[in-house]
């Protein structure tokens, strides 16, 4: 198992940082498309998934692996589409419409 | 050089993730934004498939395969009023994905004899936000989709066995730091956070929903980011700290947006019963005006300025469209119509921006509580549609009410209010609302679609 780094820490600390800056900047109009667009980018859990799923590690792991690979696909697919159709639907008004 | 080229799209993700997070600053800018982490995402996926490590593709292919199809599905055949259910059950293949690849960690480094110190921190905090990030998000799910009951369950000690059994998990948490070695501890400790995240959300109404969807969020986040640490993988811990904060902010908004504190909102159990009845009882000493739709039709086909204010009660009779078109026949007639959106309306945050948005409403007609607070003075109509607690004026004035403090939208400001309402009801919180008692409302009963198509026709007929 690899070891923890103080590295990892400040990669977590300052990613958290950057985060809350720009998502402070999203207006509310948009938080519900920012939930499932933070959710789908969150699951890219999916790469710890695909190593647990093909790295041979043994049934129980693939077993698992194999099952959080369809959950976090799902997010990712599903996250990314809904957050694209959502977001198709905001539109400007258009001067003289109808 | 494989390696090389691993590192590179990870970080490359990384920087797409906050690009697409920047781009959702604007509609205008967002699908691009988005875009790019898509791309980001699809680099860092390449990118961990050509790892050494990985010799056998068919059961990822099987996992992509089915989980790609399911949520494709979900993305194009749900219905916009069905978004809060799918991002709860979204939160749930999130922590569930996390927590697996925690516990198939633990499982095969001998059952956590491998397993140092510090990474053991890690890997129970993984588990521990996981597994119960997916029973609640599953409880949330069920409730919003109706197959739980949604008003508040509470039983006695409540709040007293939550907390004991919450510091017991915290207890083998930090049991297992020490003393990694100890299968039964760690399933233990699963098992218990499952419970835990029954027991959290059980006693959680309706309206406190997107508090809670934002808390679930932001664990979702967290578990994600404690993988990498597990793993030793950056891309995640950036991507889980992003949505962990983002959960974070809008837990904070959120319960701002109904003067609460977390505690709360998770330990409160607001809308208990005997607030329901005092309610309803002094409900009715008092009289409400009624209007026929041919009057209502008459105030807005006059009006110069309305402003519409929705809440979960259209999303429940799935009135948007007709809102639209109401907008549509009193802005041909002259009339302004802009829409009042309470942070909180709805069952997650933003919920009434999509819908509106759905039926065509464009974005700059939708304002925020802020942005539209001080124009009610100068609005003819305030059309309320079923919405109820985020106009009570008693949060401006009453002490007494449990809902003092909340910033509301000034609807009794305008000079008129019309409020379409399913029945006399009072909303979750079982407080009366005494905007509906006032001299310049006037009440439209009824199913929020009927009466609104009723009101299209009678304005279209007005000369």
């Amino acid at each position: 198992m690899h070891g923890i780094t103080v590295i990892e820490l400040y990669v977590f600390v300052l990613a958290a940082f950057v985060g809350y800056q720009v998502i402070a900047r999203v207006p509310p109009l948009l938080h519900t498309p920012l939930m499932s667009a933070t959710n789908a980018i969150s699951a890219i859990s999916l790469v710890g998934s695909l190593v647990a799923a093909g790295a041979d590690y043994g049934t129980v792991s693939t077993v698992l692996g194999t099952l959080a690979v369809t959950a976090a696909t799902i997010n990712v697919v599903g996250g990314f589409m809904i957050t694209d159709r959502m977001l198709r639907m905001f539109k400007r008004e258009q001067k003289g419409r109808r | 050089m494989r390696e090389m080229f691993t590192q590179g799209a990870y970080l490359a993700a990384s920087v797409t993730f906050i690009l697409g997070l920047r781009g959702l600053s604007s509609p205008a800018t967002a699908r691009r934004g988005m875009f790019f982490a898509e791309v980001g995402m699809l680099l860092a996926v390449v990118g961990t498939l050509i790892q050494h490590e990985i010799v056998r593709y068919e059961w990822i292919a099987i996992g992509m395969v089915i989980g790609s199809i399911i949520g494709a599905l979900m993305a194009i055949l749900m219905p916009m009023t069905a978004v809060p259910q799918r991002t709860a059950i979204s939160h749930m293949f999130g922590a569930l994905a996390a927590t697996l690849v925690g516990v198939s960690e633990f499982y095969r480094h001998g059952n956590g004899a491998e397993i140092p110190h510090v990474q053991m921190a890690a890997l129970g905090f993984e588990v521990m936000f996981g597994s119960l990030t997916i029973t609640g998000s599953f409880m949330a799910f069920g409730k919003l989709q109706g197959f739980i009951r949604s008003a508040p369950m509470t039983y006695r000690f409540q709040n007293q066995s939550n907390i004991t059994l919450f510091f017991v998990t915290l207890g083998l948490f930090a049991f297992l730091i020490f003393q990694p070695a100890s299968p039964a501890v760690f399933y233990a400790m699963t098992a218990l956070g499952l419970v835990i995240g029954v027991l959290i959300v059980m006693p959680i109404g309706g309206a406190d929903m997107p508090v809670v969807m934002s808390l679930l969020n932001s664990y979702a986040g967290l578990a994600a980011s404690a993988t990498g640490f597990v793993i030793g993988n950056n891309v995640l811990i950036i991507a889980g700290a992003l949505d962990g904060a983002s959960g974070f902010l809008l837990s904070i908004l959120m319960s701002r947006a109904m003067n609460r504190s977390f505690t709360n909102v998770l330990f409160g159990a607001f809308g208990s019963a005997p607030q329901a009845e005092l309610a309803l009882k002094a409900a009715t000493d008092k009289a409400v005006r009624s209007i026929s739709g041919e009057d209502a039709a008459i105030q807005l086909g006059y009006a110069r300025s309305v402003v519409v204010i929705p809440g979960y009660g259209m999303a429940v009779a799935q009135a948007q469209h007709q809102v639209r078109e109401l907008a549509d026949e009193i802005e041909k007639r002259g009339g302004e119509v802009k829409f009042a959106v309470h942070p909180v309306a709805g069952r997650m945050p933003g919920h009434m921006n999509v819908l509106l948005a759905e039926a065509n409403v464009p974005y700059d007609k939708l304002k925020d509580m802020e942005e539209i607070n001080g124009e009610f003075e100068r609005t003819d109509v305030a059309l309320v549609i079923g919405a109820n607690d985020v106009v009570n004026p008693a949060a401006r004035h009453d002490r007494s009410s449990p809902i003092y403090g909340m910033p509301i939208l000034n609807a009794d400001q305008a000079k008129s209010v019309i409020v379409l309402k399913r029945s006399m009801n009072p909303g979750f919180a079982g407080i009366e609302n005494e905007l509906f008692y006032s001299p310049k409302t006037f009440m439209l009963f009824g199913d929020a679609k009927k009466s609104l198509s009723a009101l299209i026709n009678e304005v279209r007929q007005l000369e």
